[in-house]
């Protein structure tokens, strides 16, 4: 089923030529703001050089420091009374960011989440239990304004107070929730205890944290239900990004809405196609807050080109971390390789390293354990010292972050099998 | 010859600051059977150095290192002091008139003397100077 079938299917060269002239339209809007005028000075690109899609390339990235920078209204395009709505990110990286809607903004927005939601089979016969927070995550609103757009029965349940959540489904007949992976498994436990089995349940819509298969098998047992993932973040409106089909095999992303690319998340270069890196995203429809080549800081790659058996275009590999562990430290995007390239670099040290991320007193602290080197032990508390304090000073002028050094013994440091986990953020503990 | 065999080898051991570490340490030793005659734990900012004397250094090497532990030698004096008012001061006196910087001291009083166990910038003048007041010093292989 399809809520907007002539824009979710369309490809080849009809899909390039919107996408072209709506950039161009993007990269005028964007241009009214401050900080696009001094980036695309910076990059020495004007609006006018961009004459097909691969010029893209040639338009400067966006990052999240940007946005942060431009708190709290910085990034408008357009006069505040033109802005009806205000969400703002959780700020866990930082300061929050700002996001602003025009009227026209929170259509194009609910017209995804309608896209969504019809194209796994929902509408006006389904009981819709929004299960996440209301407010200033985005992930509350959006679904809500995209459900109702369709007809559904919208129960605004928001979070907490679990057992009246279950209550609620099995009175309301619920059929559809949406919520967080790991919200659904505590409502799995708690129906489970409480001896309810959710039998009106059918489908779940998870996202706002990355789950894997293994959680949707738990999941789908345990609720009964079919489980889609869905991808999205405040700087592209929110939740509705992308969003599995009945395939659930990859996202489908809005193409006429979006424009993707994916980079090397150390280097900023556009990958080849297939290849796994940073999502890279335009967004073409923007009104309040245009924004040029954002880099999302999540992972993932760009699937079959000749798009999918559902009918729709090309979809991404659901999102596998954020960006190989890119970390964002008091604004500053550091990625586990420079650091491994310092260390390498430095004799009195092994190769494996451990990076501790929190936050003390409202400000991010790294602490990176190293092993020394067997050589490299003279036996001196001084010479320690001495060590610690050079790998700290390398890795200031590496990073540009000032970063706690901890020696630890030999050996003690986790070894990985595959892809190594080298980075623990622990900003979310407190 | 006669001046080095005063010089004495410390076993100096890296050790991260948390719970059982010492333990660790210790218990290797114990399992190989080497006796610890006086040990000292020098700490900084998340790790230390476990300074020790044993009768078997460099069994003691081995058998750490084997663990995994980084372990080096450092060379050391041990001083037999008088166990009684005066005793330190005496040799502190000498190696400082003598312009010898100690770089970090710890003792152990034992059965017939106190011993300070020496770390000093320059080790051979510090013998010289210590013997040459009347000093008495510990000699390799040491007692227990």
């Amino acid at each position: 089923m399809f809520w907007n079938r002539a824009m979710e299917t369309i490809r080849g060269d009809e899909l390039a030529d919107l996408q072209l002239k709506r950039l161009k339209w993007s990269l005028h809007q964007a241009g009214k703001t401050g900080l696009y005028q001094r980036k695309m000075r910076e990059a020495g690109v004007s609006p006018d050089d961009i004459k097909t899609l691969e010029d893209v390339e040639r338009l400067p990235l966006t990052t999240k420091k940007d946005l942060q920078a431009g708190y709290p209204f910085g990034l408008f395009a357009v006069p505040l009374r033109e802005v009806v709505r205000i969400h703002t990110t959780s700020g866990t990286t930082g300061k929050p960011t700002v996001v602003g809607y025009t009227r026209n903004d929170l259509d194009n927005w609910s017209e995804l989440i309608a896209r969504n939601m019809t194209m796994i089979g929902l509408g006006e016969d389904d009981i819709f239990q929004n299960a996440v927070n209301y407010g200033l995550f985005t992930g509350g609103l959006g679904f809500h304004y995209g459900a109702e757009k369709i007809g559904m029965t919208v129960i605004p349940s928001a979070t907490g107070n679990t057992r009246r959540q279950i209550e609620m489904i099995e009175d309301f007949g619920v059929t559809v929730i949406h919520c967080t992976p790991s919200y659904a498994l505590h409502l799995a436990e708690v129906a489970e205890s409480m001896g309810k089995s959710l039998d009106s349940l059918r489908t779940g819509i998870f996202g706002a944290e990355p789950w894997s298969e293994s959680m949707r098998s738990e999941l789908e047992r345990r609720l009964g239900v079919k489980a889609y993932d869905s991808y999205g973040l405040s700087e592209m409106y929110g939740p509705g990004v992308a969003f599995e089909c009945p395939e659930r095999d990859g996202l489908h992303i809005w193409h006429d809405s979006y424009l993707v690319e994916i980079v090397d998340p150390a280097t900023g270069e556009r990958l080849a196609p297939g290849e796994r890196g940073e999502l890279v995203i335009t967004p073409l429809v923007k009104e309040a807050m245009p924004l040029i080549r954002y880099r999302t800081g999540d992972i993932t790659r760009l699937m079959d080109e000749d798009g999918c058996v559902c009918g729709r275009g090309q979809k991404i590999e659901r999102i596998t971390g954020r960006c190989d562990d890119m970390m964002v430290i008091r604004g500053i995007n550091v990625f586990p390789s420079q650091i491994e390239h310092v260390l390498r670099s430095l004799p009195e040290v092994g190769d494996q390293f451990m990076v501790y991320i929190d936050r003390v007193k409202h400000l991010d602290e790294m602490t990176i354990e190293v092993e020394m080197s067997k050589a490299a032990f003279s036996g001196e508390l001084q010479d320690l010292a001495r060590m610690q304090k050079k790998i700290s000073a390398e890795l200031q002028n590496t990073l540009g972050l000032r970063t706690a050094v901890r020696l630890v013994e030999p050996g003690s440091l986790p070894r990985f099998e595959g892809k190594a986990r080298h980075v623990i953020d622990r900003r979310g503990d407190a | 010859m006669e001046k080095s065999s005063y010089i004495i080898k410390q076993i100096s051991v890296f050790s991260e600051n948390r719970p059982g570490r010492l333990a660790a340490i210790a218990a290797a030793l114990r399992d190989a059977e080497i006796n610890i005659l006086a040990f000292s734990i020098a700490e900084a900012d998340g790790f230390g150095v476990v300074r020790a004397l044993v009768d078997r250094p460099d069994d003691a090497y081995r058998t750490l290192t084997d663990l995994g532990f980084r372990v080096s030698f450092t060379d050391v004096i041990g001083v037999k002091m008088r166990d009684e008012p005066g005793g330190l001061s005496e040799i502190a006196s000498v190696l400082g008139d003598a312009g010898i910087n100690i770089e970090y001291a710890y003792a152990y009083s034992g059965k017939d003397a106190a011993v300070l166990i020496l770390r000093v910038d320059q080790v051979e003048d510090a013998v010289r100077k210590i013997l040459d007041h009347g000093g008495e010093l510990l000699r390799l292989p040491i007692k227990s």
